[in-house]
């Protein structure tokens, strides 16, 4: 009989909730306090998430593996192994202890999942103005987190890094997330319809302009963050971006480093 | 020189935007951005038509360019394309044959 006890957390991103089952109670705690925004306490899960913590890990490395075989999504880096079964809603992580390596699966997870459901993780900044959602995408050095920074006190800071675009009654909504870049500092847990896709590049004076339709695909793509090389998936995604192109307008956003840039941004 | 065939990758996903295709490989996700000549012989590449048939009765008059250099663009353009497995190259129809490597 295992006499270990038991202790979980709910957290809850982009309407995706996953209850994590661990027995240290530590880790129950960072957890708690690293997705303060987004934790839940429904119970409702739509991944349960068993981790066992190692004692002595490697320190991650840059290779990621994510393999999708038999419906099955395996996913190892240096520092974790995480096997989830998206049917049964379950997955086993072994991980280096902390919430670095699981914040990692946390996103690979959700770049699977909403693949299979016609969504996306996005590098980029995103913000709510108005009931609406503007995302900021780019290239490191773009400018997403001085954008953020510069933010009026009515625009809504959904995420400074990772933009999470799900599908929901048939139209693209843009959600908080806790995945923070160099603002260091999470995203608000709340979401709105995306109203505009802005590709960030600075310069010497503010102006927006329309971009064409393969030039914002070949963008949207190379920005997409996505590890599997699963031709399901990829395939599901790529219908994704073009789905995602045709309802939504797109354009290049060139700014000075000023707040003033944001009265382009309503 | 042997007869040239092509065909589109089963592994590929792809949309015709404007005049040009945008092609993606579902194994690595390699993706390419077709201008509308590239488009025309992707369009064309059925695994029975011959290259140089293509080259002489689509991309030559459409885009008033020489048998000789069309070709030769067309080659490295379906060179490109195979070593992503994105088109395959045979030197008979697809339908028969073993595909073959374009020499660099």
């Amino acid at each position: 009989m295992n006499t270990a006890a038991h202790h979980q957390i709910g957290i809850e991103v982009g309407g995706l909730p996953v209850l994590v089952h661990t027995q240290d109670q530590k880790f129950c705690d960072q957890l708690a306090k690293y997705y303060a925004g987004f934790v839940s306490h429904s119970g409702v899960a739509r991944f349960h998430f068993e981790v066992e913590q190692l004692a002595q890990a490697p320190d991650p490395g840059a290779e990621i593996s994510v393999e999708v075989r038999d419906g099955i999504w395996s996913v190892r880096r240096a520092d974790f192994t995480a096997e989830c079964n998206p049917s049964a809603g379950s997955a086993k992580i072994r991980q280096s202890a902390g919430t670095h390596s699981f914040d990692s699966v946390l996103r690979i997870i959700h770049t699977l999942a909403l693949a299979d459901e016609g969504g996306f993780l996005l590098h980029a900044a995103s913000a709510l103005r108005n009931g609406r959602a503007f995302i900021f995408s780019g290239v490191s050095g773009a400018g997403k987190t001085t954008l953020a920074r510069m933010a009026p006190s009515d625009a809504t800071i959904l995420t400074d890094e990772v933009s999470y675009v799900r599908r929901l009654d048939g139209r693209f909504e843009a959600c908080g997330t806790p995945f923070a870049g160099e603002l260091a500092r999470a995203g608000a847990n709340t979401s709105a319809p995306v109203d505009t896709l802005l590709f960030l590049q600075q310069g010497p004076e503010n102006r927006i302009e329309e971009m064409n339709k393969q030039e914002a695909l070949q963008r949207l793509l190379r920005n997409i963050l996505f590890f599997a090389a699963d031709p399901g998936l990829v395939s599901k995604l790529f219908e994704t971006a073009n789905k995602f192109l045709e309802s939504i307008p797109v354009r290049r956003l060139t700014f000075r480093p000023e707040p003033d840039v944001w009265s382009l941004i309503q | 020189m042997s007869e040239t065939y092509i065909a589109r990758s089963q592994a590929i996903a792809s949309r015709l935007l404007g005049n040009e295709m945008m092609v993606m490989s579902v194994i690595d996700s390699t993706f390419f951005s077709l201008n509308e000549a590239a488009t025309l012989i992707w369009e064309s590449a059925d695994g029975c038509t011959e290259l140089m048939d293509i080259v002489e009765q689509k991309i030559c008059p459409t885009f008033q360019v020489d048998p000789e250099t069309a070709l030769h663009d067309a080659l490295q353009f379906v060179r490109q394309l195979s070593q992503h497995d994105i088109l395959k190259v045979s030197s008979r129809p697809l339908n028969e044959a073993a595909s073959v490597k374009i020499p660099a």
